[in-house]
């Protein structure tokens, strides 16, 4: 009685859980989307403990754990910091799935496990592992504790090979007689949380919003396994959900940089550098002069990329903004999809900053009018304006799209330095004629742009 | 029979997450993905089961440290992404 109650609270759940995330599609619904999703979070929470708990030590112990760090976690970061965060959270999820497949195995008395079942099993703690592992080295690498570089050795793919092989080997002999004593589980738990090391060690950081989208990815097929280990049809649902919804970002994302899925997880990118070399004159400018000709621009656009978040500038960069739109010019803030380190990356930002959603624009949106553009400011972004990527066929990244600022009218470049960008290719915008480098910490470059303002 | 039924569902819901994720605009990739991220918390509900409904010593451990893991992934995930929702604002409610 108690079980078909929970079914149906459920249906409302999962009811929820589908109209939150379809609100999650416009600026302007999304937060109410979310809080809708969190309240069929409750609603399926409730149902499971009113039907499942009947001692309740370790359930309240836990949820009271979760909940400080959790609680803790998300308001203390640093928008900055979002994600490692978002990587801490679905390594934390998928670690969850991997216990509960985990436990499953003691909730039926020996021998009573079905073939089906114990894959399942096998599944949820395969994929839950390798999410918690690889979303720890993610974390490490994109907080820099660890080095963000793509990690390349000889004889990697044979280790790999290998290692998937074991793994196929663990699994087949672990359904054969599942039980929690079989050393195969063990073997299976060992070699699921090495897999996801080995799975992200080799990629570098300018590919983490692959990495990111992928594991969340991960994170949902986990559940959706845990789910069917026990039988539960709102682990499949919300697991399938989330499942689906990262791979469509990790697609997004792969086609934005013109890659394969294969070519971003296994290549060691970043790592290998070709592609020819660029020669010429760079053209710096001074901030007085930067700002005469801001100061008579009609049309400014905006280029972010990672380095906006490292220098910071996100809040300068909209202050200036403001002052240009005063000025009786327009404004936009041009976003490649893979700009920073995860999808959205620098949407999230700028939002932070109060940019109105409406001046940020997609890189679709930006290139037919780029040549309406007086001034395109790039800060600290390089490879996803690199008109390599579209002229030089021997080029790395050749075929990715990226943001024509070359086809401006004058490019501003923010830099600290003349040191290639993350792929280590070098960019040939900044040898253009009508690029001026505006060399300096991109923070106080843009403050001094502002004061000339304000004299 | 049970598990026929399972993969049906879980078919369809498939499609659905790729339909409903398609029409979601760049600028809210992030918090569509920590929003996602929360939901695959729902671990949750089935980590109750080891947790509270047997003897086990082991199932009710590993249930436990399930419970946590989850209820950080959920409780986190939706917070942040209510704190960043909170910031995109349109042009009309940034000039208030």
């Amino acid at each position: 009685m108690i079980d078909l109650a929970a079914n149906f609270a459920y249906i409302l759940s999962a009811g929820l859980f589908i109209y939150g995330l379809k609100m999650l599609g416009s600026p302007a619904t999304a937060r109410k989307g979310n809080m809708l999703s969190s309240i069929g979070m409750l609603i399926a929470v409730v149902a499971a403990l009113a039907s499942d708990g009947t001692t309740f030590e370790f359930i309240i112990g836990g949820m009271i754990i979760g909940a400080a760090i959790g609680l803790l976690a998300a308001r203390l970061v640093a928008m900055t910091s979002m994600p490692e965060m978002v990587a801490l959270f679905n390594g934390s999820g998928g670690g969850a799935s991997l216990l509960v497949g985990w436990a499953t195995l003691y909730l039926s008395p020996d021998s009573s496990i079905g073939g089906f079942t114990a894959f399942t099993i096998a599944l949820a703690i395969l994929i839950g592992g390798l999410t918690s592992t690889g979303s720890l080295i993610a974390y490490g690498k994109l907080s820099e504790k660890l080095n963000s570089a793509a990690f390349v050795f000889s004889g990697q793919r044979f280790l790999n090979s290998l290692l998937l092989l074991a793994i196929i080997v663990c699994t087949y002999l672990f359904c054969m007689d599942p039980s929690p004593d079989s050393i195969y589980l063990y073997g299976l738990l060992g070699l699921a949380l090495l897999l996801g090391v080995m799975a992200v060690i080799p990629i570098g950081g300018a590919d983490m919003p692959v990495v990111i989208s992928l594991l969340n990815s991960y994170s949902g097929i986990a559940a959706c396994a845990a789910g069917f280990a026990i039988n539960n049809n709102i682990l499949i649902v919300a697991g399938s959900l989330v499942g689906a919804s990262g791979i469509i970002l990790t697609n997004i994302m792969c086609k934005a940089m013109n890659r394969s899925l294969a070519n971003v997880l296994f290549s060691g990118f970043g790592a290998a550098k070709s592609g020819k070399a660029v020669e010429g004159e760079v053209n710096p400018v001074s901030v007085e002069d930067a700002y005469y000709i801001l100061e008579a621009a009609s049309n400014v656009c905006f280029v972010p990329g990672y380095g906006m978040a490292v220098a910071q500038a996100q809040h300068v960069v909209k202050e200036l903004g403001q002052i240009l739109e005063a000025n009786g010019c327009e404004v936009s803030y041009a976003i490649h999809p893979v700009a920073g380190r995860m999808p959205g990356h620098m949407n999230v930002l700028l939002a932070e900053a109060d940019v109105p959603y409406e001046q940020l624009v997609e890189m679709d949106d930006i290139n037919p009018r780029i040549e309406n553009v007086d001034v395109a400011i790039v800060i600290g972004a390089n490879d996803v304006v690199n008109p390599s990527a579209r002229e030089d066929e021997d080029s790395p990244i050749y075929g990715m799209p990226i943001i024509n600022v070359d086809q401006a009218r004058t490019v501003f470049v923010l830099k600290r330095s003349m040191a290639s960008g993350f792929s280590g290719v070098d960019n040939p915008l900044f040898f253009g004629e009508n690029t001026r480098m505006l060399f300096g910490d991109a923070k106080e470059s843009i403050s001094g742009v502002i004061s000339e303002f304000g004299s | 029979m049970e598990t026929v039924f399972l993969t049906f569902i879980l078919v369809l819901t498939v499609f659905l997450g790729f339909e409903l994720i398609s029409k979601v605009p760049a600028t809210l990739h992030t918090p569509l993905m920590s929003g996602a991220n929360a939901i695959s918390g729902i671990t949750l509900a089935g980590a109750f089961l080891a947790a509270g409904s047997t003897d086990n010593d082991m199932a009710n451990w590993l249930g436990g440290a399930a419970v946590t893991f989850a209820t950080i992934n959920v409780v986190g995930g939706y917070l942040v992404t209510d704190r960043m929702l909170s910031m995109f604002k349109s042009k009309r409610s940034a000039a208030k």
